[in-house]
């Protein structure tokens, strides 16, 4: 006798949208432009989840997070469960469930996109994420009873926190130390209140606190206290600095007044909160026209901040609409919002006044040759191509390398060429004893949730170092 | 929080704090700086560090009140926390073995040259001191100067107390002093920085500025404080703040220093009465 099979799930391809605020209300705010889902829609999105075998959706999770588990819970209606499971891998489902690049990892390697139905696996963590913070208690994992062990973490951000996470469940004794005067990293000075509320931040990191991490801020470690000197104190050091060092153009004119980093804009306006001035007391000007150089989601950032202050926005970058860097969604975020965007045009110097604030920025167009190494094709120059933008701003978004702070008093850490901290790959371990190393630091500019999969990966080796002492 | 333990006005103006902060205290060396944010809606603003006790714990800046938030610092009273005091920050000053040295101090660089005089003197270096002030009665700190210095000379704006005028006449105070002089070394205002360097420039005579841009951060992560010194940009918070006088490009300097001029003063002109009415 056949045995019956169980009945065929019907293939749903609806893959459910998140509302959002709508761009004429969004361009004159800074809350969050998407609103998550209700628990109706996140229950329908979730059922659609086909639960096959392959998962290739963990395989390509850097942090190896049991999609289909969680999925399966959402799907039941168990969000308890749901982020229990969440949380057994990733300790910021809140933040990755909003700046992860889903397309490029779990949801682009979903069974269903071929079809175009991947499930909306980031929607979904957001909203377990999110329904937890409204429970009125928040359920703690359970922590190891304590190793006598103990580790200083360098560094307040994706990678450092989940280093922390990690380790603070196996029973070590974690303190993280932040040059700044807040936890996050990038997660506060860099991505926006509109992209990442920084209730959220506030939130995944005194879950930490409640862990039993312990936090110092405004220590510059490096300056304040050297890593050789926290290694007399504790048993191993993780280092997450991070990728705070600027690129410019080096182009004439940069050093004008109206010529802003990434970073100092971004800082300026998160961090500092200078969007609130003179409520909060650092100051940013009132620009009428910015010029946004780049094309990352960096770039996307800067833009879309400046675009909400009320200014005429371009993003100005060498290549075309294809090969933006940035994350599709924010690309089109951006167009929404209003951003202008200027494809093949490269700035080649700053104009001034006599009062040496910025007026306009000179560019020049670019036609597409051959693929280049990084196989995007190559920008060429248009001989007399010259066009002028007046501007009374331009924020320079072309990328960041390692803070070299770490690697310059450390003797022992091997650094590359790029000022890197070199690590093993698989396990973070440095050329220095008892130092691990990862996210932006050792690799350059990169993701969020790439920083937090070398963080765990660097966390499983220092347990493992750890437990052999 | 770090711990207000000492707040006056030395002259006036000009406002000596110290901050209970021992790991900064343990580690600073003369020339360096801290950032200080004196509350939770503040600006991040950059002091030169004047003195510190490691033994207490202490560092102890000099500040003039020029706006919002040196105002706000300058207001803390003893007792009170801040909720941000980070460093130290910076490179030293070079305390080398240079000989002679003429150190040379105007405003809150009075303070901050202090413990530079010190380290040199005790480094074996003969110090000269010049203390620039627009009038006699802006000057402090006479008598320390005078423990660690094998001379100390006052300039004056209106001539209420040594030379007349300003750091402009360096090459005759130079001429006057009738020794050699292998090193200048100035901490002040950047008027005072600029006509320094200019006038030493003839003389041949090496001179270390400390540089006073905006910046935030302080550790070279976002690039506010850029300085053109020769043909390269510098970050003067992780390069600097000390440079080569001879070399920035001052009117640069000066344009971007200015940059927030206007933001500064204004917060100053609001009342926020509303405030009164919108606090529970």
């Amino acid at each position: 006798m056949e045995s019956p099979k169980p009945p065929k799930k019907k293939l749903d391809l609806n893959r459910r949208e998140m509302p959002k605020q709508s761009p004429e209300v969004r361009r004159h705010n800074f809350d969050e432009v998407a609103l998550g889902y209700s628990a109706e829609t996140a229950i329908e999105e979730a059922v659609r989840c086909l639960q096959c075998p392959s998962a290739n959706c963990v395989k390509s999770c850097p942090v190896e997070i049991d999609i289909p588990a969680f999925l399966e819970f959402v799907a039941q209606g168990n969000f308890t469960d749901g982020i229990r499971v969440l949380k057994e891998t990733n300790c910021l489902p809140a933040v990755c469930g909003r700046v992860c690049p889903q397309e490029e990892q779990c949801e682009g390697s979903c069974s269903l996109v071929k079809k175009g139905g991947q499930i909306a696996i980031g929607r979904l963590e957001r909203f377990l994420a999110d329904w937890e913070a409204g429970q009125p208690e928040m359920k703690l994992p359970q922590v190891l009873a304590p190793t006598g062990r103990s580790v200083a973490i360098v560094g307040g951000g994706p990678a450092g926190l989940t280093v922390a996470g990690d380790l603070i469940k196996l029973g070590h004794r974690v303190t993280i130390f932040e040059a700044l005067h807040k936890m996050g990293g990038v997660l506060v000075y860099g991505i926006p209140e509109f992209r990442l509320p920084k209730a959220i931040v506030k939130r995944e990191v005194d879950y930490l606190v409640r862990l039993g991490v312990e936090i110092v801020t405004d220590y510059v470690v490096g300056k304040t206290r050297t890593v050789d000197s926290l290694l007399e104190e504790y048993d191993a050091v993780f280092v997450g600095s991070g990728a705070g060092l600027p690129w410019f153009m080096e182009i004439p004119g940069e050093n004008l007044n109206g010529v802003y980093s990434a970073n100092e804009y971004l800082t300026r306006m998160n961090l500092m909160a200078g969007f609130l001035f003179p409520r909060y007391t650092t100051p940013i000007k009132n620009h009428r026209r910015v010029a946004v150089l780049g094309g990352g989601n960096v770039a996307m950032d800067c833009a879309r901040t400046a675009l909400r202050l009320g200014a005429e926005t371009r993003i100005i970058y060498r290549r075309s609409r294809t090969e933006l860097p940035a994350r599709l969604e924010e690309v089109e975020n951006a167009e929404e919002e209003g951003v202008i965007f200027e494809f093949l045009t490269l700035p080649v110097r700053y104009l001034g006044d006599e009062n040496g604030w910025v007026t306009a920025i000179e560019c020049i167009k670019m036609r597409l040759g051959e693929p280049d190494a990084s196989g995007r094709r190559k920008p060429i120059p248009i001989e007399n191509s010259e066009t002028l933008y007046p501007v009374d701003a331009v924020v320079c978004a072309i990328g960041n390398s390692p803070n070299p702070l770490i690697a310059s008093t450390t003797p022992g850490l091997e650094v590359g060429k790029k000022g890197n901290i070199v690590v093993d790959e698989s396990t973070g371990k440095t050329s220095k004893p008892r130092v691990w190393a990862g996210g932006d630091v050792a690799t350059g500019a990169a993701t969020v949730i790439l920083a937090m999969g070398a963080g765990r990966k660097a966390a499983r080796s220092i347990h493992e170092y750890l437990c052999s002492l | 929080m770090f711990r207000v333990i000492e707040s006056r006005m030395i002259v006036p103006n000009i406002h000596l704090l110290a901050f209970e902060a021992p790991a900064v205290a343990r580690q600073i060396q003369p020339g360096q700086f801290i950032i200080v944010r004196p509350h939770e809606d503040g600006e991040r603003i950059p002091l030169s560090v004047a003195d510190w006790d490691a033994g207490q714990g202490t560092v102890t800046v000099c500040l003039l009140n020029v706006g919002k938030t040196t105002g706000e610092i300058a207001a803390l009273e003893e007792g009170s926390r801040i909720p941000t005091l980070v460093g130290p920050l910076g490179n030293a000053t070079e305390i080398g073995e240079h000989g002679s040295v003429l150190c040379i101090g105007g405003c809150y660089g009075i303070g901050s040259l202090f413990p530079i005089a010190r380290a040199l003197k005790r480094k074996g270096n003969r110090v000269v001191v010049l203390l620039e002030a627009r009038s006699s009665y802006l000057f402090y700190w006479e008598k320390r100067y005078a423990e660690v210095a094998d001379k100390v000379l006052y300039i004056t704006r209106d001539g209420t107390r040594g030379w007349k005028g300003h750091a402009g006449r360096l090459p005759e105070i130079l001429q006057s002093l009738a020794e050699p002089v292998h090193r200048i070394i100035i901490n002040g205002c950047t008027f005072l920085l600029k006509r320094g360097s200019e006038a030493s420039l003839p003389f041949g005579i090496p001179t270390t500025v400390s540089l006073n841009p905006i910046m935030i951060d302080g550790t070279g992560m976002c690039g506010v404080c850029r300085v053109t010194v020769g043909s390269a940009t510098r970050f003067a918070c992780v390069h600097g703040p000390d440079f080569d006088g001879h070399q920035v490009n001052w009117q640069e300097l000066l344009q971007r220093r200015k940059a927030y001029m206007n933001e500064e003063v204004v917060p100053l002109r609001t009342s926020r009465c509303e405030d009164h009415l919108m606090k529970k």
